[in-house]
């Protein structure tokens, strides 16, 4: 077995029988899909309680329009006057709406008051002036010599027919979907560049601080190790992620299909409102996994791949390079900050213009330096991207990734034998001249 | 007799620093060889050097006449003064990673690590991790893992610090042994009278040079001083005092005796030893006469002055 082998081997056995590693692997989906069950639980708990609201309107003009709903229980308190019915609305009720007596029905647009202890929803705010716009709108079109019954029957609700060149049909949130795949594959890759890199720094620091390093060294070549190294943890990384992808797949199936059951029982409850919904949502949600189908998929799993593979490498050189240039994980900060910023810079570009504009100069920019490109380009790729932009990319990546592991290797093979002192970055630069 | 290491010329510098000014040195095969020098002189670089640790700026290095190749690997046991092993890996799957690195089967360095844990009775270790074993312990699979292997070079940088009276004794033992099977052995340290009994060649290096080389009795004969230490019982003190320094240089001096002697330091001053010990004989009792070899702390000394 050549001895690159044997180093990989070591590296993947040593991690993958880390306990931490183990715990995390298992331990992770787990707690992803407990945390969203954990919310979903919360969110339905508070539909549970009620908010119980009393209404005053005398004249009727707004009170047979609120109907009582899951979330709201309405009081009629139009047998009071103002001042009981606030009294007892403090008392026994959430909220109370009071709609003032008024000469025309227009004063109103300023006069209604929601009289509460707690601020209420945003949601319930807007739903009662549209209520009252609604009201008062038809009240105008009336006074103006409309019949808004006729303009309602007029109305149009266009939608835009969004298609491609090749004439396939495209859905308008199906922008957002690209979004939710490029970001997810960027975000990925940042994560797991973060925490294996840091997995290849303490290896290193691991082995200088022990002292076996000179040992092997004289074994085997340092370049060999680093990327040994490197390409251990990296494995080590993947099968973590295969497995989480298993884990948390067949929990997120059981989970959904449980509540899925649950949900449809309690819907049926409701009654024959609730039975258009779901096939008509269904078949939403049919064209959406239609339309996912037809992104570039298979171009986006071999580029996640490919960028995974060259981003992973070119940032656990670094890793394993100031690994080597440190004596301990506390004394690397002042190295890691340089490194971590590119690819969080990475991100942001990824979410804020990639989103706006997938195909703009800032975005294609960033998509070409090495340092971001392996998420900017994923985050591009559900847009489609030009065949020439991604070679490109892609070889400047690799290249960049040879530039990076040479000078990595010179730092690397200098600093496993310095002890004590912590280096500055002039030193840095110094040892590459060795 | 053949040259197992033949270095030529080396020269190394990091940065301003001239860790190895031009040094050339012969390590004849199947000698325990001492690579001697303080802190700080060079030895450190030049093993490291033979170890393909680092390169040399200059010069050449040649095993068994071959110029110094990846190859050469497998045939060098290093144990370098920063001794360490993985913590947390267990003793046996580490013994047998380490020793693939050098280019072993697994098979074969199973083999010969069951023959070394049998020897040092340490079979039990096997499944514990480093971690679990006192330093002692760790270091006798240290040990075993350099000379795993059976390399044809040996090299120890500063062999005995760090370890305890009873496994440096073992340690010692091995290695003579191994010296005895036909393994050539490099010795490195700054403590010059420790490893002066094993060693049959030495080389001294101060400040990235070389200063002497050789067999160390012929080196210290080119070193002798011509000086005995003389203990002598006399009558007539004077008389012989007398005699004494018209032919020899006389000094006081002390050593331990049973007896209440005269205790002198006499330098031969171009006469012969039996001259001396004749005209001590015709005075009186001669209870001790001792050539005073010089040690190689002394040599070091007076060649570094």
């Amino acid at each position: 077995m050549s001895k690159l082998n044997l180093i990989i081997r070591r590296e993947f056995i040593a991690k993958v029988r880390n306990k931490s590693f183990i715990i995390m692997t298992f331990l992770s989906p787990l707690l992803f899909v407990g945390m969203g069950v954990f919310i979903g639980f919360l969110a339905n708990m508070n539909k549970d309680t009620k908010t119980k609201i009393g209404i005053l309107d005398t004249e009727n003009v707004l009170l047979s329009q609120f109907e009582n709903d899951k979330e709201y229980v309405y009081y009629n308190l139009n047998a009071l006057d103002f001042k009981t019915a606030k009294d007892s609305a403090e008392s026994g009720l959430d909220g109370l709406l009071y709609v003032p007596k008024t000469a025309d029905v227009q004063e109103l647009k300023a006069k209604v008051i929601y009289v509460s202890e707690d601020s209420p929803s945003i949601e319930f705010i807007s739903e009662v002036e549209n209520k009252i716009d609604a009201l008062l709108t038809n009240d105008s079109l009336v006074k103006l010599g409309f019949d808004y019954k006729k303009i309602e029957q007029a109305q149009v609700d266009a939608s835009l027919k969004l298609e491609k060149f090749s004439g396939e049909e495209s859905l308008k949130g199906i922008n957002e979907i690209k979004v939710a795949i490029g970001g997810a594959c960027g975000y990925l890759i940042m994560m797991f560049i973060i925490i294996y890199g840091n997995f290849v720094m303490r290896s290193v620091i691991e082995e200088k601080t022990s002292r076996i390093i000179e040992i092997i060294i004289s074994s085997v070549k340092p370049f060999q190790l680093m990327m040994g190294k490197i390409i251990g943890n990296s494995l080590a990384g993947i099968l973590q992620f295969v497995i989480w992808a298993l884990v948390g797949g067949i929990l997120f199936f059981v989970v959904t299909n449980y509540f899925g059951l649950q949900m449809g029982a309690s819907s049926a409850v409701t009654g024959d409102m609730a039975v258009n919904v779901p096939t008509d949502g269904m078949q939403k949600l049919q064209m959406y996994l239609l339309e996912i189908a037809q992104l570039p998929l298979g171009t986006l799993f071999a580029s996640l791949l490919i960028y995974f593979i060259g981003g992973y490498f070119l940032y656990s050189s670094f890793y394993a390079a100031i690994g080597a240039a440190v004596d301990s994980e506390t004394d690397s900060q002042q190295f890691l900050l340089p490194i971590i910023m590119p690819l969080m810079l990475g991100v942001y570009i990824g979410f804020f213009t990639v989103i706006n504009d997938p195909h703009g100069t800032v975005a294609t920019i960033f998509s070409f330096i090495p340092l971001t490109s392996p998420i900017v380009m994923l985050m591009r790729i559900p847009f489609g991207v030009p065949i020439w932009q991604l070679i490109l990319s892609i070889a400047i990546l690799y290249a960049s990734f040879g530039l990076v592991v040479w000078m990595a290797a010179k730092i690397y093979r200098i600093g496993i034998l310095m002890h004590g002192k912590k280096p500055t970055w002039k030193e840095l630069c110094k040892w590459l001249k060795y | 007799m053949n040259s197992i290491l033949e270095i030529q010329n080396i020269t190394k510098q990091y940065g301003d620093f001239t860790a190895l000014n031009g040094v050339s040195l012969s390590v004849p095969e199947g000698v325990v060889y001492g690579l001697l020098g303080p802190n700080g002189a060079g030895k450190t670089s030049l093993i490291r050097i033979i170890n393909q640790i680092t390169m040399p700026d200059s010069g050449s290095v040649l095993i068994n006449g071959e110029k110094l190749a990846q190859k050469h690997i497998s045939q060098i046991g290093y144990m370098p003064e920063e001794r360490g092993l993985y913590k947390s890996m267990k003793v046996g799957e580490q013994c047998l990673y380490l020793a693939q690195l050098k280019g072993m089967t697994k098979a074969e360095a199973k083999k010969q690590l069951d023959y070394w844990f049998e020897k040092f009775g340490i079979t039990s270790w096997w499944n514990k991790k480093i971690q679990e074993l006192s330093k002692g312990m760790a270091q006798k699979v240290q040990f075993i893992v350099t000379v795993l292997h059976k390399p044809k070079l040996l090299i120890f940088d500063e062999p005995f610090s760090g370890f305890d009276p009873v496994n440096a004794n073992l340690i010692k033992d091995e290695i003579i042994q191994l010296s005895k099977e036909g393994s050539s052995i490099i010795f490195s340290t700054h403590r010059m009278e420790s490893v002066e009994e094993m060693c049959d060649h030495i080389a001294l290096i101060h400040k990235s040079n070389k200063l002497i080389e050789g067999k160390i009795d012929e080196v210290k004969r080119q070193f002798r001083t011509h000086k005995f230490k003389v203990g002598v019982i006399s009558q007539d003190v004077e008389s012989l005092m007398y005699q004494l320094t018209q032919k020899y240089k006389v000094a006081n001096t002390s050593f331990k005796s049973l007896n209440k002697d005269l205790q002198l330091e006499i330098d031969l001053n171009g006469n012969t030893s039996n001259d001396l010990l004749q005209l001590l004989m015709q005075k009186g009792m001669v209870t001790h006469f001792e050539e005073n070899v010089p040690t190689i702390n002394d040599i070091f000394i007076q060649s570094v002055s």
